[in-house]
Parts: structure tokens; C-alpha cells; sequence
């Protein structure tokens, strides 16, 4: 480390005010970061955000490799809903080259996003909880986030950094277990939510310890490019499924609860209602891609071989299969030249994609829009004049995930 | 009432007659190039225009064109405009050896670390910017990572072959 960063300030011997460092390792930040917080007693005088800590140079590392491989790096953006991002990610390059997935694949893919978006919020809540002082709300919800995470190990075979899906669909069809899980997901969860929500919603220590904390005004919150759940809380209807719908979120009905506020305790309250209208759209999901009969049911993925590996036996056996084989895994296919921007509803906001390429094999530049980075920077408005112990109240639940502040 | 891009196409070229160029609609998106001098007025003219008001800044970042005379660095805005769900880009584009530009903090907080962001990886210097230092990158970098005269791998390494794939 250079001397940059531990001069201390001139007269910080007379100074009446304390330099707290909050972080980059620290239990309360959830992650690798920094706040150099300036501290009059216990109130926060201002703070300086330090982030970077785990920056892996995704961008440049998109710049050589081809589509496919650019998933496994945006699994490692937001690890907690890394489908979401592989989606995403999907669905960019499904724009760029013009393919149009069948229905049952968009529904699929609503199904894990969902999923997706609960195990976001459902670790976003009960750690909001943690740091409040109530373990107990956080140890009883991650049974289930562990069944999510045992549904998306039937579909892929990973459970964190998930690189879920291919271009076009998905790499196999659900089996049955997966959709077992998932029955059992819809049937079980609703009855864990609901107890999760009396620990919380209306416990007088909880509500009087976030209720007017890290406040924002739906005003500045547009003007800090607010999105997902940070803006909703401060009252502003947005949501990229209803306005840009994408993976057909146009055929489910669903509410977007608002807050009033925007501080911490209305931003808890909307992850905890979107909870609610994800399982609704999940069970719409489900029964949806239940109703496929015949041929359509074994549907999971568009045709497009030049960018779908071909079955196996095929690529053994067929001169077509076995040359689209061997592009894709070198890299080989050419992109068409564009720039596409793709948004997806993830679990923080609007996660973006914006694309440019000049034909060739991979990227000429890639560039994510990561809702983390944009709002963290409003953190030192949020917490001036607060309570250290509501800076850190204020900091979980924004849900600051280091993997997408820092890419 | 719905705001169609052929519209705002010609407010803007009505506001801003010859100096903005480059319109185009890829994959329904209009995007168009503005001077560089230029890019707060427009960016302003936007935000506060009755029907443009495209006030949200989705997205602010750069590219490195270098084969691009007098132009080789672009910053690329993505602007938004939540009342008709209208989505713009707007580029400008700056000499590498001198890549000035005005910052966009004083229209939208959001810009903040935005531009220091794009000040870490293509070294554009946002005039104005309250605080432009990296961000990502540690302090004492002394080079701009993300333009293309930097590999990605090391161009010294002898143990790969790749001219058989056409990468030579």
C-alpha cells in the first residue's frame, strides 16, 4: 500500500472530529470496500467511498473472448442473482443477432429469473435484519435460498456463478426434479415468507431503527440514476419488465409496489412485496409451460446453429453439426457489426448491456450499466448527519453486491 | 402523444441546424453525434425541452476508435425519458491527445463517478468534474487500461500458436 493512503490529514492531531475506516473487510460492509467515514461523535460528518477492491477488468477481458464465453464474467457481477445477469447477457446478444426464442423459452427464463430475483431480496432483507440485530429472520430464510440454489443445480449444474443458458435457449430441458423443486418452492415458500414478514414488518425496534434513515427523494433518487428497488422506494413506478418488457414479461400480470419515502424501511417493504409478486409470476410461469402440449413441451431453445452447439451424437456424425461444433468452441463466428443497449430488470435495477461490435469475433467494446456503481455514490447524501449505526443500516440495505460495483 | 424518434430528430435539428450529425436508428434506439463543445448544450436542451425531457442518464462511457484521425476517443451518453419511455444515445468524440471534455455533474449527480469511471479506463478529462480521480484502478496507474493499444494478453508469449486459427 502507498503512503496515499494512510497520510493523515494536516492538524488531525488538534481536529475534533474522528476518521473512522469502515472496511475494505469488515463484517458490516457485506463485501470489499471502503468508508472513510469523518465522524462528530456518533454522527457521520461525511464520507468518502473507497470501491475497486475486486475490479477484473471485464470489460477489457470481453474485448477477446467470444459471446459465449463472455457469460461466466457476468455470472460474477451481482452473485446474487447471477441468472439474471446470464440472461441479460443473453438477451443482448439475441438482440444483436436478431434471434427470436420460442415461447417456452422465455418462460423458462422467466421461472429462474424470478427465482433469481427472490434469493436477491430475500439475502437483501433478512441481512438488512442482521444488522438491525435479529439473526434469527436470516438463518430461517436461507433454507430456501438454498432450495433455489439446489433448483438451479438440477438446471445447470452450478449454484452460484450459475453461467445459465445458452444463446438462443438453454442447454438442456428441465428435468423433472427441477420442476419438483420448483412445485415445492411455490408450495412451501409462501408460508416462510409470511413468517419472515411478522419477525419484521411491524416490530416496533425494526421499524423505529430504519423508518427515516437513509431517506431520498424520488427527485434526487432520478437525478443519482436510481433504479430497481432503491427508486421504487422513493416512489417512482419504473420498472424495466413493464416498460421495455423483454422474454415476454408482457403475458404476466403482476403489481410494482412503490414506497412513499424512500428510506430504509420503504425500501425493505418493496423487496418484501416484490418477493410476493414474483411468486405470482413464477406460479404463472409454471402453469404456463405447463400448458405446452406434444413437440412444444421439449422446446428449450431456439434454432440457430451458429451459435447453439449442436447435440453431441450429432457432432460425431453429421459434417454440418461437427463443423458448428468446432466454431463455437474456437470462437470462430463472425458477429454482425452494431451496437445494441439491452436492459433487464436485476435484482438491484436496471442492469444494462450496451454492445459494440465491428464484425468481428468478439466485442469491440462491451460496457455493463451496473445499478450498484450508479447508487452507491449517493451514499454520502443518504447518511450526512445520521447515526454511524444507521449508515450501516442505510449501506445493507441499498444491497451493495462488490462484484457489480467494481465489474 | 407518444414521442416518435423522426421527432425528436427534427426538434433537435430545428435547435441545433447542421451540428449535430450522424442520426441513425439501430435496433430502434436514435443515435446521432454531437460536437464536442457542444454536448452540455444539447445535453441541457434535452433535460429541459416540454417534450424531449429526457432527464434520466442511464449510462455514460467510452470507446477508443484508434484508427479514427482527431477522434479516436468517443463518449457515448444513453439518455432516457421515463414519461414516454423514450430511450436516445448521443456521441461525441475527443483527439486522444487532447480528450477534453465538459462533464455532465451539474445536470445529473449520476454523471459523478460515470465520468471518473471513463476517466480511469480512456483518460477523457471532464473539465469541470468536482473530483476526477480513478476509481477502479489504483491511484498511482499512469496509463488509461481499457484503450486498445493495450493486449489483452502478453504479445511476448511464444508457447501459443494461434495461426492456424486465423488470429496470426
Amino acid at each position: 500500500m502507498s503512503e496515499q493512503h494512510i497520510k493523515l490529514p494536516e492538524g488531525s492531531i488538534e481536529k475534533t472530529t474522528t476518521t473512522l475506516n469502515l472496511g475494505p473487510t469488515h463484517p458490516a460492509t457485506h463485501g470489499v470496500m471502503q468508508n472513510i467515514l469523518e465522524l462528530d461523535g456518533e454522527r457521520v460528518v461525511s464520507t468518502e467511498q473507497t470501491i475497486g477492491y475486486i475490479h477484473r477488468a471485464f470489460e477489457k477481458l470481453a474485448e477477446r473472448r467470444p459471446l459465449a464465453q463472455i457469460t461466466t464474467l457476468t455470472d460474477r457481477l451481482n452473485y446474487c442473482s447471477s441468472p439474471i445477469n446470464n440472461m441479460g447477457w443473453h438477451l443482448t446478444c439475441e438482440k444483436l443477432l436478431g434471434i427470436k426464442t420460442p415461447k417456452r423459452v422465455d418462460y423458462l427464463r422467466v421461472i429462474i429469473m424470478e427465482l433469481a430475483r427472490i434469493s436477491d431480496h430475500l439475502i437483501c432483507n433478512s441481512i438488512v435484519g442482521v444488522d438491525a440485530g435479529a439473526y434469527t429472520g436470516f438463518l430461517y430464510v436461507m433454507q430456501y435460498r438454498e432450495l433455489i440454489y439446489e433448483i438451479y443445480e438440477e438446471i445447470c449444474g452450478a449454484r452460484l456463478t450459475t453461467n445459465m443458458g445458452r444463446i438462443g435457449g438453454f442447454e438442456r430441458n428441465f428435468n423433472n426434479i427441477a420442476f419438483e423443486k420448483i412445485e415445492k418452492f411455490l408450495r412451501e415458500y409462501p408460508k416462510v415468507l409470511k413468517e419472515f414478514e411478522n419477525l419484521f414488518q411491524r416490530n416496533r425496534i425494526f421499524m423505529e431503527r430504519t423508518m427515516g434513515t437513509g431517506a431520498i427523494s424520488a427527485d434526487r433518487a432520478l437525478n443519482y440514476g436510481f433504479t430497481g428497488p432503491n427508486l421504487r422506494a422513493a416512489g417512482v413506478d419504473y420498472d424495466v419488465r413493464v416498460h421495455t418488457p423483454y422474454s415476454s414479461y408482457e403475458d404476466f400480470q403482476f403489481n410494482i409496489p412503490v414506497g412513499t419515502t424512500g428510506d430504509n424501511y420503504d425500501r425493505w417493504l418493496v423487496r418484501e412485496k416484490e418477493m410476493w409478486e414474483s411468486l405470482s409470476i413464477i406460479e404463472q410461469a409454471y402453469q404456463k409451460v405447463q400448458d405446452f402440449k406434444g413437440a412444444e413441451a421439449e422446446i428449450y431453445h431456439a434454432d440457430v446453429p451458429e451459435y447453439y452447439l449442436p447435440p453431441k451424437a450429432d457432432v460425431y456424425t453429421k459434417m454440418e453439426a461437427l463443423i458448428y461444433h468446432f466454431k463455437i468452441i474456437m470462437g470462430e463466428t463472425d458477429i454482425p457489426a452494431g451496437e445494441v443497449y439491452q436492459a433487464v430488470e436485476a435484482g438491484n435495477g436496471e442492469l444494462g448491456f450496451y454492445l459494440v461490435s465491428d464484425g468481428g469475433r468478439s466485442p469491440y467494446r462491451l460496457h455493463f450499466r451496473r445499478p450498484c456503481f450508479i447508487y452507491y455514490q449517493a451514499y454520502e447524501e443518504l447518511i450526512k448527519g445520521a447515526m454511524l449505526s444507521d449508515a450501516i443500516m442505510t449501506m445493507s440495505s441499498l444491497n451493495l453486491i462488490a462484484g457489480e460495483l467494481d465489474a | 402523444m407518444s414521442l416518435i424518434n423522426d421527432h425528436i430528430r427534427q426538434r433537435l435539428s430545428e435547435k441545433f441546424p447542421e451540428q449535430l450529425t450522424g442520426f441513425e436508428e439501430t435496433y430502434g434506439m436514435l443515435s446521432f453525434e454531437a460536437p464536442r463543445d457542444l454536448n452540455l448544450k444539447v445535453l441541457s436542451f434535452l433535460y429541459d425541452d416540454e417534450e424531449l425531457k429526457f432527464r434520466f442518464l442511464t449510462d455514460l462511457c467510452g470507446v477508443h476508435y484508434p484508427t479514427q484521425q482527431e477522434r479516436e476517443i468517443a463518449v457515448v451518453y444513453h439518455l432516457h425519458n421515463m414519461v414516454d419511455n423514450v430511450r436516445i444515445r448521443m456521441k461525441i468524440f475527443a483527439p486522444v491527445s487532447k480528450p477534453d471534455v465538459y462533464t455532465a455533474t451539474g445536470l445529473f449527480s449520476a454523471a459523478n463517478w460515470m465520468e471518473r469511471e471513463t476517466y480511469d479506463f480512456f483518460g477523457v478529462n471532464f473539465v469541470g468534474h468536482p473530483k476526477l480521480k480513478r476509481i477502479l484502478n489504483v491511484d498511482e496507474m499512469d496509463y488509461f487500461p481499457l484503450r486498445k493499444e493495450f493486449p489483452l494478453e502478453d504479445q511476448t508469449r511464444i508457447d501459443k500458436d494461434d495461426e492456424m486459427f486465423g488470429r496470426g
